[in-house]
């Protein structure tokens, strides 16, 4: 570009004056890195610093800025000047923090930051100031996809914030499974008895505010579009279909109760006395508050037994792995149904763990306990008729002994199946412009990857569970409620707020153009050059938030609103022609070509480290701050995901005579840390392939390494980078130093 | 007695948890068991015990009333507190131990030969003659407890010791003729009286 100016500022105050020649640093920013404008600074964070930077920013038409202090995790108020670019160039963590101070560490120590001011001359000298995004959303409203708890507190509270909702819900009404309840776990203190549901007061609220239309008996036939501007078909029964234009999507469409006939073994299906939890909520409506008759013949029910996890919790074929969460304090609460009634009645719960989470919890089994319900640890093996009635077979696990025992009732706790739709990976995906409805999909999006939500585990939808749990894989589209994991009306309550304050950020974000979490307010991009793309689809396939579509001619299509930002395509692409302005190809594989790589005989090996700035590179600067050190001859460079690391920096890198090479990144697999989902993961793949390069060059493979880093190992990443440091003792340095 | 306990089982058919709750000191904290285990784990005596307290409240609540009321493991615990400062639910549980073993003698459900129970009678019987505790005679009925043979044994084996104590002046063989008693004899009688009536009214009351 040619009203390129890069202005270089270098720091001196926390100790960088003391351990670095920085008249030598500038002299590098000026002769290597061509920075126009070169400027030190005792305490460049200052206000005083700040103002001199702005001032060259404003009167001098400095537009990229680098500055030389520390790391770009630290003082990023100070240093966030609007309209620029800034690189920050890690001299504190990343070098005098990370080294030792000893006179004769001097010469490397300098080495090492003369290499970061080149680093970052040579990022600044090849981005862009990034534009927002071209395509920008336009709708306020949202859509909420599933009537109950869930779905109406979501609507709601999107509503109550003002923003307009398109309430959808398959049945002819609104309250979901809580609707069948007769009555709940009490959300507020004391936690003692039953008491109403919430369903009706929502539905009436509902219905009363302006802001939510309601689609009873309505399907989503089509979801098209990006976050801020989706195209939604609802279709009713009747067989009518209106167009919708939405800004995002909350679905809670919940969970399915385990069906219960595939529990032959625990008398269901084989005695009318034999019921589900479902059924018994039916039972305690009809009996509404009287005494609770039971299936077969309407005799009153005098012993009710409940059996905890059924089919639940289990490795057996057709049952489920998982815990529902909320079988324990429903079969508490079910029990008090009878107990409250008529305290004579018996009731005993059969439990392997019981397990009663949240806030209404232990003082809610306490209160059960109090009003004498029976609880057992026992395992069921079978229940079978008896004369007069059903009769269970248990092993009592505190006593040790078989026990059979007749009742009036017994009542399964069945768990809950999440409705998540197809799942992607099973069903094969849309061929571009092609597509037709699926019955069994919830939303019906025409992405390329799929109809609905990817799945995790379980068939939960996949979110990530500890860090930003309402965020899928695909942008706008926010899941709450039992379809994400498991959970009761409080949770699934919470759960939906959290996900409607997730729904209205994004609303607001798509307006102006920038990323959602976790690149939250990133204006870049992903650019494409068409001409040199050879359909290879790798970017389609690999994103992992399915923000690419395929045109008829199979070339990619970058939904910008729908990216993330995390580089994945740009780090799959085999020809290069996707980047973003400030992160590209170039702008790291300028850094690295740019470090200065010392001639074999001065045996100064140097080692690249790309580090995912998530959760590595904090480990890396938290490492220096805790005063560990590694070896001299390390250079790092954060990259936004492992996902972004495109082989040819590797190769380059090789090329260029480094001598070992280290990659970051975060767990994968089931439980993956990654931001990104699928980043390391790809990483993992691409590097796996990274031997034939090795070969190719004659090298050996213990030259390239790829790491999964927690935040927290602040030992282990330093020695890491040190064991390679070792290893490239013993097999030598690289013979590719030109 | 064995009348009472009959009354008993015919007021209660088969509930034997609201049994406990109504008629064990401290019983209506049974139910509250949560059941960890961790009173079986801190008895100090628990490996000797037939039934821990955990399976003991678990039993009870399984309706296992002549197993529980005849077991001798109730009897076996020494006061020494750690279950009672470790349960997290907060159960009295050394309490709920002495109320049960109390419970059991009542309906005359003890054990045969139960040796702390034994020796508990003895102990009541030698304290409530005179108010204070007849050590000499209480240490030969303990000897004797099981009978003449091993209470010959067992003094001949004590013997030194008791001469020895006899030296120092800690025993006098003219114990053996009365001994010593509190000021007020009868009075102390009365009390027990009073207390006696005190206590039957009160399990008539809730027997009722």
């Amino acid at each position: 570009m040619s009203d390129l100016k890069i202005g270089a500022y270098i720091c001196k105050g926390c100790g960088l004056g003391e351990r670095l020649d920085c008249d030598q640093l500038a002299t590098v920013a000026q002769r290597d890195g061509k920075a126009q404008v070169v400027q030190q600074h005792d305490f460049l964070c200052s206000a005083e610093g700040v103002k001199l930077i702005q001032n060259d920013i404003d009167n001098e038409g400095v537009n990229r800025v680098v500055i030389g202090a520390c790391s770009r995790r630290a003082k990023t108020e100070a240093f966030d000047f609007q309209g620029v670019n800034v690189s920050r160039c890690n001299l504190r963590e990343g070098v005098i923090w990370i080294r030792p101070d000893e006179d004769d560490m001097r010469e490397t120590t300098q080495e090492m930051a003369e290499d970061y001011m080149r680093m970052g001359c040579a990022e600044a000298k090849h981005s862009l100031i990034p534009a927002s995004a071209q395509e920008k959303g336009t709708d306020n409203t949202v859509l909420v996809v599933g009537g109950g708890i869930t779905g109406m507190t979501a609507a709601l509270e999107a509503a109550k914030t003002g923003y307009p909702v398109h309430l959808v819900e398959k049945t002819g009404e609104l309250g979901g499974y809580a609707g069948k309840m007769w009555k709940d776990v009490p959300m507020h203190a004391p936690y003692t008895d039953p008491v109403d549901t919430c369903v009706a007061d929502m539905a009436a609220e509902i219905e009363a505010n302006n802001l939510i239309t309601v689609h009873l008996n309505s399907t989503i036939s089509k979801t098209s579009g990006a976050p801020g501007r989706f195209a939604v078909d609802i279709s009713t029964e009747s067989g009518s279909t209106s167009t919708i234009n939405i800004g995002a999507i909350i679905q809670a469409s919940g969970a399915t109760p385990y069906d219960a006939s595939q529990l032959p073994e625990l008398g269901y299906g084989k005695s009318k006395d034999v019921v589900d939890r479902v059924e018994l909520e039916q039972l305690a409506i009809a009996a509404n508050g009287g005494p609770i008759k039971r299936p077969s013949d309407g005799k009153e029910v005098k012993k009710a037994t409940f059996i905890q996890c059924a089919g639940q919790r289990s490795e057996k074929e057709g049952h489920l792995n998982y815990c529902s969460g909320d079988c324990c304090l429903t079969s508490i609460k079910q029990a008090m149904y009878f107990k409250d009634q008529n305290p004579d009645i018996e009731t005993e719960i059969l439990f392997d763990d019981l397990r009663t989470p949240g806030a209404p919890g232990e003082d809610f089994y306490r209160s059960g306990q109090d009003k004498m319900v029976t609880f057992r640890k026992g395992m069921v093996s079978e229940v079978v008729a008896g004369s007069n009635g059903p009769v269970v077979k248990f092993k009592d696990k505190i006593l040790d002994e078989d026990v059979e025992e007749e009742a009036d009732l017994v009542v399964l706790a069945t768990g809950m199946v999440a409705n998540s739709g197809v799942d992607i990976d099973e069903v094969p995906q849309n061929e571009p412009g092609e597509w037709e409805v699926s019955v069994d999909s919830i939303l019906n999006l025409n992405y390329r990857q799929g109809k609905d939500l990817p799945h995790l585990k379980y068939g939960f939808n996949d979110s990530h569970f500890i860090c930003f749990p309402y965020e899928t894989r695909r942008t706008g589209i926010y899941t709450c409620g039992p379809v994400r994991r498991p959970m009761d009306t409080q949770q699934a309550i919470d759960d939906a707020t959290g996900a409607t304050l997730k729904a209205i950020q994004e609303i607001e974000n798509a307006k102006i153009g920038r990323a959602a979490h976790p690149r939250s307010g990133d204006l870049s991009y992903p650019i494409f050059r068409k001409e040199g793309c050879t359909q290879c689809k790798r970017c389609t396939v690999e994103c992992p938030f399915g923000a690419i579509d395929e045109d008829e001619k199979r070339f990619p299509v970058f939904n910008e609103s729908r990216c993330r930002r995390c580089g994945t395509c740009m780090g799959a692409c085999p020809v290069r022609v996707i980047s973003f302005e400030n992160y590209s190809v170039d702008t790291v594989g300028q850094q690295l070509k740019n470090v200065e790589i010392p001639e074999e005989w001065d045996e100064k090996p140097r080692i690249l480290v790309l580090a995912c700035e998530n959760d590595a590179y904090p480990a890396l600067d938290m490492a220096a701050q805790q005063g560990n050190h590694y070896t001299q001859w390390a250079r790092v460079i954060p990259v936004r995901c492992l996902g972004s690391v495109n082989l040819i920096w590797v190769t380059d890198a090789l090329n260029s005579g480094y001598d070992g090479i280290i990659l970051m990144g975060c767990q994968k697999g089931e439980n993956y840390q990654c931001h990104f989902v699928k980043g390391s993961e790809m990483a993992a793949m691409r590097m796996s392939k990274v031997d034939d390069t090795l070969q190719s060059l004659s090298l050996e493979k213990e030259r390239v390494e790829t790491y999964e880093i927690a935040i927290t190992d602040i030992d282990r990443a330093p020695k890491l980078i040190n064991d390679m440091a070792e290893t490239i003792e013993k097999i030598g340095l690289s013979p590719f130093k030109f | 007695m064995s009348n009472y306990n009959q009354e008993m089982i015919e007021k209660y058919r088969g509930n034997f948890l609201k049994e406990v709750q109504d008629n064990v000191e401290e019983g209506d904290w049974v139910k509250m068991c949560m059941q960890c285990g961790v009173c079986s784990g801190s008895c100090p005596l628990g490996p000797h015990w037939e039934h821990p307290p955990q399976e003991i409240f678990m039993m009870i609540r399984a309706g296992k009333r002549d197993e529980v009321l005849e077991s001798s493991s109730m009897w076996m615990c020494t006061s020494c507190y750690n279950c009672i400062a470790r349960c997290p639910r907060g159960l009295p549980i050394t309490h709920i131990m002495h109320g049960l073993a109390t419970y059991s003698k009542r309906l005359g459900l003890v054990p045969q030969n139960q040796p702390t129970a034994k020796f508990a009678q003895l102990f009541w019987d030698n304290l409530s003659k005179k108010g204070r505790v007849n050590e000499l005679k209480l240490g030969l009925s303990l000897y004797f407890m099981n009978g003449i043979g091993e209470g010959i044994k067992k003094s001949l084996k004590m013997k030194d010791i008791g001469l020895g104590m006899l030296k120092t002046g800690r025993l006098t063989p003219m114990e053996m003729i009365g001994g010593h008693g509190c000021k007020d004899t009868k009075g102390f009688h009365a009390m027990l009286k009073k207390a006696q009536e005190i206590e039957e009214a009160r399990i008539g009351k809730s027997g009722s």
